[in-house]
Formats: C-alpha cells, structure tokens, sequence
C-alpha cells in the first residue's frame, strides 16, 4: 500500500509538472491577448516529433533545445501573420483560428510521420533504474523528466517575478495600453510571449514523448485535459494552473491504480450488485476505468461552484 | 397570390426535393442526398448556437449522437415488441432525447457565456465521449448498437427497406426542420437570440435574463440535433461510440462555418458542400481533411462571413445592374489565383504521394499530367507557380477591390435616385 502511495505520488507530480509546463504558457497567452488557444496541445506535439527527427540524426540531447526553438519561432510566426490578422474578427475568430491550426497539424503530422506511433526512444545515458523501493524500481528518465520540469517552473519564476522582463509582461498582462504608452513595444511582447509559450509547450513534447506514447492524436487526447487544468486553475492565473496541474495529475495517477468498483464497496455493506442489477455497468465500473472522466467531472463542478476557478480573480 | 410569392423559395425547395431522385436516380447520389438532408438540420442546429445566440460549442454531437442512440433503442424496442409505432415518428423520438440531454447539460453549460461556455462544451463532449467507454449497455461497445428500420409497423405498404424511401422520410424532416429552425428565427425568441450575442448587458438591462435565453436556445438546438441523428440511425441502421466524439462536434463547426454563421443559408450551403467533398474528394486524395482545414483556416482569416456572405455581398450590385463592372477584375485577378492554387495543390498532392504512398514508387499523375514525385524539375515548377501566383494575385488585388468600390458607390447612387 505504502508502495502504491509512494510511487502514485511521484508519478503524479511528474505528470502534474508536465501539464504545468503546458498550462503556463496557455495560461498567459490566455491572460495577456485573451485567446485560449486550442492548438497549444499541438505545439506540445511537433515539439515531440521534432524531436524524435532530430534524435534520429544528430541524438537526442541537441533536440531537446533545438526542437523548442524550432516550434517556439513557428509559434511566434503564427502569432504574426495568423493571429494578428484574425484579432480584428474578435475572440471567437481566433479561437477558431486555433482550431483549424490545430486540425491542420493533426493532419500534417500524419501525414509526414504516418498514423502509427513512432519509435521515440529514450537516450542510453538515462536508461537505467534510478532507484529501488519496495521491489519496484524507478526509472531514472522519469526522474530526469522531474527534475527537468521542477528547474523550468523555478526557471519561470524568476523570470516573470524578479527581471525586467518579466515586469514587462505582467505589467502588459493588466495595462497594455499603459505599457505601449511607455515605449515598449506590446505586439512584439505578445509575439515574443505566444512564441516562447509554444516552445515551453514544445520542451514538455520533446521530454515527454519518449516516456508516453509519440503520435498523431496525442495532441487531441492532452489538449481538453489542459483547458480543464486552466479553467480548474482560474483563467488566466499561473500560481492556479500551477496547483490545477498538480491536482489533476495526482488524481489521474491515483485513480488509474485503483482498482474498486461502486460494486465492491457496496458488497462490504452487504449489498449484492452485478452486471444484471439496474444501472449494472455503473456499479461495476472501476475506479481506473473512470479515471479520464475525472477530470472533466472537476471542470463541471468547478464551473457550478466556484466559477473562478481554485485562484482566479476573473469570471470565466 | 402574396402567401405564394410570400412562400416560393419553400414550394420550389420541396419540389426540387421531390424531383432531385428522378434526376439523380443512381444508389451513389441517393445516398449523398440522405447524407445531406440530417447534415443540413444538424448544421442548421449548430447554428442556432453559434450564428444566433454568440455561443460557440465544440461539443454539439453530444446530442445527435445521443439522439441516435435512443433511436436505435427505441427502434429495437418498438421490432422486440412489435408496438404499433410507425418509423416515420421516430426522429422525433430522436428530437426529444437530444432535448432532455440538452435541459440537463445545457442547465450547466449555458451559465457562462464566450469563451467559458466553449470550454464546458469541449468538457461536456469528452466527458459523454468518456462515458461510452464505460457505460457499454447502452453505448454497445466498440461495435456500436445496430437496429433494423424494416420491423416497424408499416403505413401504406411503405416498407422503408429501399433507400428512396428513406431517402424521401429524411426529405421530409429536413424540410419541416428547416422550416421550423426558419420561423423560429422570426419569433421573438430568435430575436432575443439575437439580442442577447450582440449585446448581453443591454438584454440584461431591458430585462431579459439572458441565462434563460441562451438556455432555451440550447434546449432547441438540441432537439434539432436529435432528430438528425434520429434520422442518421435510422439510414445507417448502426450507430457507434464515435458518433458522440470530438471528430464529429468539430466537423459541425466546420460545416456551419465555411458556409457562414451570420445567414439562415449559410449553414445549408456549407453541410451540402461539406458532405459532397467528405464524398467525393476523399476518393480522389488522401489529403482531402488536410484541404478541409486549410480552407476553414482561410476562412476565417479572410472571409469570416463564409460562402454564404461572399455570395450574398453580390446582391445589391446585382439588383443595381453594376454587377458586370466587377467581372474584369474577377477575370484578371482569377487567372494568379488558379496558378497559386494548382501550385499549392500540386505541392500537397505531392508531399502526400512521396511520405504516404513512398512503396507505390515516384511515379504519380495530378490534374491529368504524370511525373516523377522526386524530380527536382516538378518541384522547381510548383515553386514558381505558387511564388509567381501570389506576387501577381497582390498585384492584381487592387484592381478587384477598386472595381468593388466604384460599383458600391455607382450601386448607392442609383438608389438614391
């Protein structure tokens, strides 16, 4: 049992830390130009082909940087020449716009990688057990992915809290207008902020894809989990999406190891349900089974309860 | 003779609907037009939502899918028990279980407007979408739940196991739908709709709770969506977990906004043109949803009132007789277009043959011209073409979009006159 806790927890935090690297930059591209964007879960999937391209030529560690710099620049690209152009439709319109973005990647993804999963292996230098408790041992690139996605956050925030960029930023987040007056150039920070949060995207891709599964519909099966960290989290508040992230990474890792049903719970109260009883398949489901539509339970409650979100100060 | 010159774009729809099997009588076309008479309601549903009432959903299969599901059941009750209810009812069965889905999810969803309410859409849809992994009764699994139309009790010796016959029950619905969707378009209900997406605080103001509204937009929308699902089930005879995924919510969207929200039309034009090319386009390339994105991506970039605004901007040029005087520059302007189109095409074709069909060798043939898919001469070609067609279409553009404002202003002189 204590095993199960241990290892469910460390799992968690780590699925958790990567839902964060996406979430952040969702979260601020949302809070500064208003657009959520729907193709950010494809960002996070070129970055893991990308870097499986690059892997198979030149290794695996130069794709690990120059595969989000690649997508950070396309992203920067389709901040200034897609999105721009879109704004004056409204929010919707480029909401739109990152929708069809997102369905042309799919697309072209398949296309170039086919529709299989590709063959995205861990580098030779990570691959061997970090450590061994109670018999079971823990693989040393997940520790890798750990450390890596805990040095980015830290990374993050000190950008954002003690530069002066990160002052600009968030100066730009409230008072754009202000901070256009002062001379700095806001579009060019947007841009800057769209591209650097698709590469961040891009990053959680090209270290994550080896440890999951690399191919086409990763994007669609990660994307609603992000908008549900985001609106868990409250729109548009980092230290919320940080939180969110963390949740909803323990509660899926928690509950895919779980294997109870509503059944057997009931049977230690001396009540008898199969298959057969009325609403048979819901009492037999187990707790594993249900666990991908935990999270959208969350976002259904959430939005009834506390429409905020856990930390956000803006009504979704 | 005002109620018929009131009612003759309705008497001329049914009548083609009448007369469209006779001209295009082969099993293919039949089928295509059944095809489009539920896209048409669904998309004309979806667009309830979105072109009406502001609310952008990614989650409307939700309740065609549903709408299906009960129909199918319904049907296998009705054959099990030999219940003397006709086939011709049951989309309505469909109708009033996309209803009730609708009064549970929308009860939530429709509390947030914007950007929240598309969010609790995409989270509703996966959440049903989740839910038919689970739930294996009543969503059959992987093989879906397969129903037959054929055991119901028979009117007028109508069997509904030929697909004219179908094809004539879906015609039907389609055109009550439509006629439905239309008129509540006029009540003032559909005007509040309208109130409430351009401006919510104003709706608020004059004292309509616009909670209720979009609530009641919602509800409607989804019984409509039901009935095409009903009737989806009913020509399929099958219905599967797919039907309430992603793909489908999406496809929706995309129907209603290539041929354009902000028109009754539009969303017609755009389910008929979108089930044609999902059809016949797919027979011809392996990248036709690639094509399918790139033209919504177009869209709303550049044309966000959708075909159905493009066509319609004409009109008053037209009824001013200086639609001609556009013609020039439509001609001149279409010839850089094409070469960027052929090119891009020609790139896209390519690229698939050469990453998708890599075993079938280089050898290919696009627009009735063979070449080598590798040859660097081809692709100096496509090159050229698209670079030449988009710096000449630039070029020329002035000339198109100078046309249109003398025509505007020459338009607006004649009725001043």
């Amino acid at each position: 049992m204590l095993e199960l806790v241990v290892f469910s927890s460390l799992n968690g935090v780590l699925y958790g830390m990567l839902l964060f690297l996406l979430a952040s930059g969702l979260t601020l591209i949302f809070s500064m130009m208003g657009v959520l964007n729907f193709a950010h879960a494809s960002f996070y999937m070129l970055g893991a082909y990308f870097g499986f391209q690059i892997s198979r030529y030149i290794g695996f560690w130069p794709g690990l940087v120059v595969a989000p710099l690649l997508v950070g620049v396309i992203g920067a690209l389709v901040e200034r020449y897609g999105l721009r152009t879109v704004h004056k439709h409204g929010h919707v319109a480029e909401l739109l716009f990152t929708f069809g973005l997102a369905f042309i990647v799919e697309e072209l993804v398949q296309m170039v990688w086919g529709k299989i999963p590709v063959d995205y292996r861990i580098p030779g230098a990570l691959n061997f057990s970090a450590f061994t408790l109670f018999d079971t041992t823990f693989p040393a690139y997940r520790m890798f992915m750990l450390l890596m996605s805990i040095g980015i956050f830290l990374g993050l925030l000190v950008l954002l809290t003690r530069t002066r960029v990160g002052l600009i930023i968030q100066a730009a987040l409230t008072h754009p207008n202000i901070v256009g007056t002062l001379g700095h150039n806001v579009p060019l920070v947007f841009m800057m902020v769209f591209g650097v949060g698709c590469g961040l995207a891009a990053l959680a891709g090209v270290i994550a894809g080896p440890a999951l599964v690399t191919q086409p519909a990763m994007a669609a099966s990660l994307g609603p989990i992000l908008f549900v960290v985001v609106v868990v989290g409250g729109l548009g508040s980092l230290s919320g999406a940080f939180v969110a992230s963390l949740l909803i990474g323990l509660i899926q890792t928690f509950a895919v190891a779980l294997n109870i049903s509503l059944a057997d719970v009931m049977a230690h109260l001396g009540v008898t349900l199969t298959r057969e009883s009325f609403g048979g398949d819901l009492w037999m489901a187990t707790v594993a089974q249900v666990a991908p539509i935990i999270p959208y339970l969350l976002l259904v409650l959430v939005l009834i309860f506390r429409p905020h979100g856990l930390m956000g100060n803006r009504d979704t | 003779m005002s109620t018929i010159a009131r009612y003759w774009a309705w008497i001329a729809a049914a009548l083609a609907l009448v007369a469209l099997p006779h001209i295009f009588s082969s099993g293919a076309s039949i089928t295509m037009m059944s095809l489009m008479g539920f896209a048409v309601i669904f998309a004309l549903s979806y667009n309830m939502l979105l072109g009406q009432t502001g609310m952008l959903s990614f989650g409307h299969a939700v309740y065609y899918g549903l709408g299906g599901f009960i129909t199918a059941h319904a049907l296998n009750i009705i054959g099990a028990g030999k219940l003397p209810i006709p086939l011709p009812v049951l989309p309505l069965v469909g109708g009033l279980a996309g209803l009730s889905f609708a009064i549970i999810f929308g009860w939530v969803s429709t509390k947030r407007a914007g950007t929240a309410f598309a969010m609790i859409s995409l989270g509703v849809g996966e959440l049903v979408a989740a839910c038919s992994l689970i739930l294996r009764g009543f969503f059959g699994g992987e093989g879906g739940v397969s129903t037959s139309r054929t055991s119901t009790l028979q009117l007028f010796g109508l069997s509904f196991g030929p697909q004219i016959q179908v094809y004539y029950l879906i015609a039907a619905w389609s055109l009550a739908c439509v006629g439905a969707m239309y008129a509540f378009t006029r009540t003032p209900m559909g005007r509040m709709c309208n109130a409430v997406r351009d401006n919510p605080e104003r709706a608020e103001f004059v004292g309509y709770s616009t909670q209720m509204v979009r609530f009641i937009a919602f509800c409607t929308s989804g019984f409509f969506a039901g009935v095409a699902g009903g009737l989806a089930a009913i020509h399929y005879e099958i219905v599967t977990a797919s039907v309430v995924g992603a793909a489908p919510s999406g496809f929706v969207l995309l129907m209603a906004y290539i041929g354009g929200v902000a028109f009754f039309i539009g969303p017609i034009i755009g389910a008929i043109l979108m089930t044609a090319l999902q059809i016949s386009l797919s027979d011809y390339t392996g990248a036709w949803q690639l094509y399918v994105g790139l033209m919504f991506v177009l869209m709303v970039m550049y044309a966000p009132l959708g075909l159905a605004g493009l066509l319609l901007m004409h009109r008053p040029l037209i009824s001013a007789g200086v639609f001609s005087r556009l013609l020039p520059g439509y001609a001149l302007a279409a010839v850089p277009a094409l070469a960027l189109f052929a090119g891009a095409v020609l790139v896209i074709e390519t690229a698939h043959h050469l990453l998708v069909k890599a075993s079938d060798g280089p050898a290919m043939r696009v627009f009735w011209v063979s070449y080598d898919a590798n040859s660097p001469v081809a692709w100096t070609v496509f090159a050229a073409l698209i670079a030449t067609g988009f710096l000449a279409f630039r070029r020329t553009w002035p000339v198109v979009s100078g046309a249109w404002h003398e025509a505007t202003l020459e338009a607006r002189r004649k009725l001043a006159k």
